[in-house]
């Protein structure tokens, strides 16, 4: 199985094309956020490099969120568009457990952190499992005093990855010698991972209704929800 | 074999997928030999955003990616062809909003690259001049006038792919104008359908001033006229007098017919033309189609191309008409496209020879 897999989630750019679990080509880029226009040219590239054709690829696989709203439209509209459009399968994975995948450790509790300014964060918790990474506490959209008081309700050694320096004095007050830290290197995405965990997932049926994973309205439709608690929001978009 | 034969049967046809994500209408078309359209799908986000009094970009950016590969789907389906059946790709690369546009433009580059077709860029408002094609040849030399909620420009088009910017608003939009009074009068967005239907009820009684009408320029400005409005609704107000919205409606209206036509037959006289285009989502304003429509008598070698009703608000089809006379040119470009949200013409004389 061919596969193309794609993160774009934060300022790092990943993308990787892999034969089953072999990588075929991988190139990961983190001095500029031009995800607009580097992204084809990198798919193109690598897809080039491996002596395949657009056509020949299987599956996508895409970090669809959380991280920064144009970021995850990107990796996730390419994705979804070549999916439907080369009639072949979409996966989606979180891109916090994307980063979580960097982190090899059987009995630690790993704790991937994107910041989202302000005291705010995305974040999760997961373990692996028999080499399987299983979400202990699901991806949320918090903030430091909420989320230390999650992690204060658990036991054995966790390891934040990502985004730690604004937390940090928070958690290791929370954590104390149960923390520990994951380089910057290992708070980098890597496609050819992601590629590789998504090839064991089943493909997502509906391509056209995939969308990001925001884990957060908009303010105009926070607010505007507050106002108006009982409407129904679905079919705001008509066909004319 | 298929495919040669293919070749032959459709050796005149050119077949255009082209892409409209600029501001709040997700839209994706099929258009055949630049002026018919085969398909024209229209997903709006008007009922999303009239809940927050105007177009919220994240939101719209938001309704788009929903809104993508469906439109694309539905697109072909209407039309009855296969990508196989396609000579390029065309997509709005500006101006517009940056989110909202990059959904466009990352979808149709992975269309491009999966099916190995060449992308066309289209400037949005070149796309609303070229939507006249979709009616009638378009004659140059030609004049357009270009009117939307984010736009208000004169564009002089000596010769086809020639647009060159003689004026434009140095403040709000005119559709921009008729959103902000139209609040004020208690109307939704987007305001211009109605203040349009309220003028026609009503009288200029309030006289606001037309700004900019007798300067030298092309150009247009419409904040003084809005502030104006609003002064004399709220002076009304603490006085407690009730005035009649439909003169209201009537006087705004009429000072942004006044500006726009009278600068329009100063442009037309400047810069004979065969052809003058009234375009973009105020182009479907019924006062100033009216009004348009009688000036141009008084230039007998000019034409007016009203771009229909259906085609005046934002839609893939018109991109596709522009994106077929680029793809004459050959003008196309590669993966790293990137949505401009700033795009504009160059000025009259200012434009590269
Ligand atoms: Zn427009």
């Amino acid at each position: 199985m061919k596969i193309l897999a794609i993160d774009t989630s934060n300022r790092p750019l990943s993308v990787a094309v892999m034969d089953d679990d072999n990588l075929l080509a991988d190139t990961t880029l983190t001095t500029h956020r031009k995800h607009a226009e580097f992204l084809m040219p990198v798919i193109e590239d690598l897809v080039k490099k491996s002596d395949l054709q657009p056509a020949d690829l299987d599956r996508i696989v895409v970090a669809s969120g959380p991280g920064s709203y144009t970021g995850i439209r990107m990796a996730t509209t390419a994705a979804k568009t070549l999916a439907s459009t080369l009639n072949i399968e979409l996966v989606t994975v979180s891109s916090l457990l994307t980063v979580a995948l960097n982190i090899d450790l059987p009995d630690v509790l790993i704790n991937p952190i994107f910041d989202a300014r302000n005291q705010n964060m995305f974040t999760g918790l997961y373990q692996r499992n028999a080499g399987k990474l299983q979400a202990v506490v699901a991806d949320q959209h918090t903030n430091i005093a909420e989320w230390r008081a999650v992690l204060a309700k658990t036991s054995g050694p966790i390891m934040v990855v990502g985004d730690n320096q604004p937390f940090l004095a928070d958690l290791k007050a929370t954590l104390g010698n149960r923390l520990l830290v994951a380089s910057h290197l290992q708070a980098i995405p890597d496609a050819a991972k992601l590629g590789w965990y998504g090839a064991q997932l089943s493909p997502v049926e509906d391509i056209d209704a995939v969308v990001p994973r925001y884990l957060r309205l908009t303010k105009a439709e926070a607010d505007w929800k507050k106002r108006h608690p009982n409407e129904d929001t679905r079919n705001y978009v008509e066909k004319l | 074999m298929v495919n040669a034969l293919r070749k032959v049967k459709f050796v005149t046809r050119n077949l255009i997928l082209s892409f409209e994500t600029s501001c709040d209408e997700t839209s994706v078309a099929v258009i055949e030999n630049g002026d018919k359209i085969l398909s024209n799908i229209v997903a709006t986000q008007i009922k999303s955003h009239q809940r927050f009094g105007g177009v919220v970009p994240e939101v719209a950016s938001r309704h788009h990616i929903e809104q993508i590969t469906g439109c694309i789907n539905d697109a072909l389906r209407k039309a009855d062809v296969d990508y196989a059946d396609l000579d390029a790709v065309a997509v709005t690369y500006g101006p517009g909003l940056v989110g909202a546009l990059l959904i466009g433009v990352t979808a149709a580059k992975a269309v491009a690259w999966a099916h190995h077709l060449p992308l066309i860029p289209v400037n949005h408002l070149a796309g609303h001049i070229y939507g006249a094609r979709l009616v009638a040849p378009i004659e140059f030399p030609a004049m357009a006038l270009v009117v939307s909620g984010g736009h208000t420009e004169l564009v002089y088009m000596p010769k086809e792919n020639q647009f060159e910017i003689i004026g434009e608003t140095r403040d709000d939009a005119a559709g921009e104008a008729y959103d902000k009074i139209g609040r004020v009068l208690g109307i939704n967005y987007p305001a211009g359908k109605q203040v349009d239907s309220m003028a026609h009820k009503g009288t200029d009684t309030f006289h606001f001033p037309r700004a900019m009408d007798n300067d030298e320029t092309f150009d247009f400005s419409f904040s003084g006229l809005k502030s104006a409005f609003i002064n004399t609704v709220h002076h009304a107000d603490q006085i407690h007098e009730t005035l009649d919205k439909n003169d209201l409606a009537a006087s705004f209206q009429q000072a942004v017919i006044d500006v726009l036509a009278d600068k329009t037959v100063r442009a037309l006289k400047t810069y004979p033309v065969k052809q003058l285009i009234l375009a973009g989502g105020v182009a479907a304003n019924r006062g100033l189609r009216d009004r348009l429509e009688s000036e141009i008598n008084a230039f007998p070698n000019t034409k007016l191309a009203l771009v229909p009703l259906s085609l005046c608000g934002d839609n893939a089809a018109m991109i596709g008409a522009a994106g077929e006379m680029l793809y004459r040119y050959q003008t196309f470009t590669d993966a790293t496209l990137n949505a401009d949200p700033g795009l504009e013409f160059a000025w009259l004389g200012e434009a590269e020879s």
